[in-house]
């Protein structure tokens, strides 16, 4: 059924893979699209090689498709030549455009120890830290309690040293991973009650070193999680491991390479973030147009109406860490919204459903408008739908679009949702937990607007409150997320980590500003940050970015007249902006000209630059009160 | 099945791992006549004959490969 190895939630790769290939590889330019739909398939280990070789080699023609650049450097105790070989395509459905730099096997203290290394001298982004219990000294049993503890100890210590060698020599952020245990037990099932065997040792390495990479901007890839789900037996492959270093099953390759490339993408901020549902047989068994309300399955009584309650069940708990719900189906809208008002089963509520989509107009143009209402991109949608043609015609219209083959039984659609990963992440705070909430409270404000008769008392009516403040450790993860997602209202499109996010924050030299918005629908979080290099004359703008749901409610101008402000108390003169464009952020072009800026340099890149006098500049008076 | 079947269906997944357009099969074949195969495909091209085949080769049969011809045998053994 949905056996992870297989990736059953991709389509399978094609029959006629390797002629495909060929022609995106025999042709003079390059064919962008056909390769990212060859790789949106279920690769082996072997196609993933061959078509990351393309990647690889087309590396320029791809860059600027709109994927995110990333180098990453590979330490590996064992060897790791397959898993940088197959990377690249991995990656690429990701749409990370990545290259790898690999330290030479068995090289991880030399690799991450010597600034004067060749790895740390590349500059990766990220560091994958890929370490086994052989090389950790934690293969064999250990039984004498206080030998066991120190074993441990020992290990983490090893790791620690790495990491923070990674921090200072490479200045990059490590993907450490935790440890799959063997198949093999000493005692059976005593093992795990006594200190010093094998599977103790990888238990409390791993439970401490996920307990140490927690807040440190470091990140996680749980191999014992992939091995655990494949099963422990399919994972190991002993007889590679023996002849050539291999640390898990040649079939594995697949499933890591994803999963790594996900949080790879996860790191560079990618992540999806609605999850887009049809109604019929995939929320509830049946058609509610039909067969009434009474006549579709939904909950007890039935394994199908337990399936689909499952799938709700699920829905509700992702809408609860942040990920937006949408509804689209072919319904009439009073048909479908039914069983969310009248049927006692329901999970799912009217007012869990952000954008709710019953019409007879195709799915794909009701994802665009799903997108638009929301303000994101269609890339961040997942769409939900037993349908096979309409999972057709959406692949087919917006690729961008993830859509999982969940095939025809709902007590699969659970499981293979899970396992697809759109929704890794890299961190999760207050921020997240609120956001559907928000993208709710946003609806209704877009229904407050239809009910006034112009902007200025639209604002008025919103009892705005803008909050202001400097960078500080508490809203770290939140600025480095907003920096990486952030691409619309994106002046600079410079992406940072958290750790270059701690080092501006610290660096007296820059001016930082995180902004909130909080209005009488509810507090909308973090919602712009800058950072202004302080000079005696000049204070130039690196970075100004801004959630795109906060539009058109002036609080570009609250932050200019902050900073304007500060600059002038320090006895500065102008402010210098600068725009250079990118594949999504055209709707800022003017941003600085609207603001009153004056343009003192076309670039040839495109970019512009800007300059505003601060003896002549007016702060306007602003619909918010200012914090 | 008849060693010409097998060296057919060798020569298929030779193409496929190898990624090579066309080959002529000899026993003779080795990793030195053949570009593509390195250490990492030599796992594969294993890997891929055994589900082919349903069965796994031992540590001591696959370091006696030396040449295709050698595989092929083994695998003629193997589902005799």
């Amino acid at each position: 059924m949905s056996d992870p190895f297989a990736l059953p939630w991709l389509l399978p790769a094609p029959a006629d893979f390797r002629a495909r290939l060929k022609a995106i590889r025999a042709a003079d330019s390059l064919d962008a699209g056909a390769l990212r739909a060859l790789v949106q398939t279920a690769l082996d280990a072997t196609q993933l090689e061959q078509a990351s070789r393309v990647v690889s080699a087309r590396i320029g023609d791809l860059a600027g498709a709109g994927l995110r650049p990333l180098k990453l450097g590979i330490v590996a105790s064992h060897t790791a030549k397959a898993i940088a070989y197959a990377l690249p395509a991995a990656a690429l459905r990701h749409e990370v455009l990545l290259s790898v730099e690999l330290a030479d096997y068995g090289q991880a203290a030399q690799a991450l120890l010597d600034p004067a290394s060749s790895l740390a001298q590349a500059r990766p982004d990220a560091i994958l830290l890929a370490l086994d219990a052989q090389a950790l000294g934690l293969a064999r049993p250990r039984l004498d309690p206080a030998e066991a503890e120190a074993t441990v100890t020992r290990a983490l210590d090893y790791v620690a040293a790495l990491r923070a060698g990674a921090r200072a020599n490479a200045g990059a952020p490590v993907i450490v991973q935790t440890l799959s245990t063997p198949v093999e037990s000493l005692f059976g099932s005593y093992d795990g009650q006594l200190a010093g065997t094998v599977r103790w040792l990888i238990a409390e390495f791993n439970t401490r070193l996920l307990r140490s990479v927690a807040g440190s901007g470091d990140l996680v890839l749980d191999v014992a999680f992939l091995a655990a789900t494949v099963g422990l037996a399919q994972w190991h492959d002993a007889r590679l491991w023996h002849d050539a270093k291999l640390p898990f099953a040649v079939e594995a390759l697949p499933l890591y390479a994803d999963k790594l490339g996900g949080l790879l993408a996860a790191f560079r901020g990618l992540s999806r973030k609605c999850l887009v549902l049809d109604l019929d047989n995939t929320l509830w068994g049946g058609i509610i147009g039909d067969d009434g309300i009474d006549g579709i399955q939904l909950g007890q009584g039935s394994g199908t109406g337990e399936a689909h309650l499952a799938v709700q069940a699920f829905a509700l708990d992702l809408r609860a860490r942040g990920v937006v719900l949408a509804v689209c189906s072919k319904n009439e809208d009073s048909a479908a919204r039914l069983p969310f008002t009248g049927h006692s089963e329901m999970l799912l509520r009217e007012e869990h459903i952000a954008v709710f989509l019953a019409n007879w107009t195709d799915k794909a143009s009701n994802l665009r408008q799903i997108a638009a209402t929301l303000n994101i991109g269609t890339d961040a949608l997942v769409f939900l739908d037993d349908n096979p043609a309409e999972r057709a015609q959406v692949r087919q219209e917006l690729p961008e679009v993830a859509v999982p083959e969940v095939g025809s039984n709902p007590a699969d659609f659970v499981r293979i949702l899970g396992q697809a990963g759109y929704f890794e992440t890299v961190s999760f705070g207050d921020e997240d937990r609120g956001r559907a909430a928000m993208y709710s409270a946003n609806a209704e404000r877009a229904a407050a607007l239809t009910n006034v008769s112009n902007l200025a008392d639209y604002h008025a009516s919103l009892d705005m409150v803008c909050t202001i403040a400097p960078f500080d450790d508490a809203g770290r993860a939140r600025i480095a997320q907003l920096a990486n997602k952030s691409n619309q209202f994106n002046l600079t499109t410079r992406r940072y980590t958290e750790a270059d996010i701690a080092a501006i924050a610290a660096d007296p030299e820059r001016f930082t500003m995180q902004v909130r918005l909080a209005d009488r629908f509810g507090d909308n979080g973090m919602i712009s940050v800058l950072i202004f290099a302080r000079g005696a004359e000049e204070w130039r703008c690196e970075t100004w970015l801004m959630s795109c749901r906060v539009l058109g409610r002036r609080v570009e101008e609250a932050v200019l007249a902050h900073v304007a402000a500060a600059a002038r108390a320090a006895g500065a003169t102008r402010l210098i902006g600068e725009y250079i464009p990118s594949a999504k952020n055209a709707m800022v072009r003017e941003h600085f000209a609207k603001l009153g800026f004056v343009k003192t340099a076309d670039r040839a890149d495109g970019g512009t630059e800007w300059a505003l006098d601060l003896e002549t500049y007016v702060p306007p008076t602003l619909p918010m009160i200012l914090e | 099945m008849d060693r010409q079947e097998i060296t057919g269906i060798v020569t298929e997944i030779m193409c496929d791992v190898f990624d090579l357009d066309e080959l002529e099969y000899s026993d003779g074949l080795s990793a030195e006549v053949i570009e593509e195969w390195d250490s990492l495909s030599h796992i594969r091209f294993i890997v891929a004959v055994e589900k082919r085949f349903g069965f796994r080769f031992s540590s001591a049969e696959i370091e006696g490969f030396s040449k295709v011809g050698d595989l092929v045998d083994s695998i003629a053994a193997h589902i005799a």
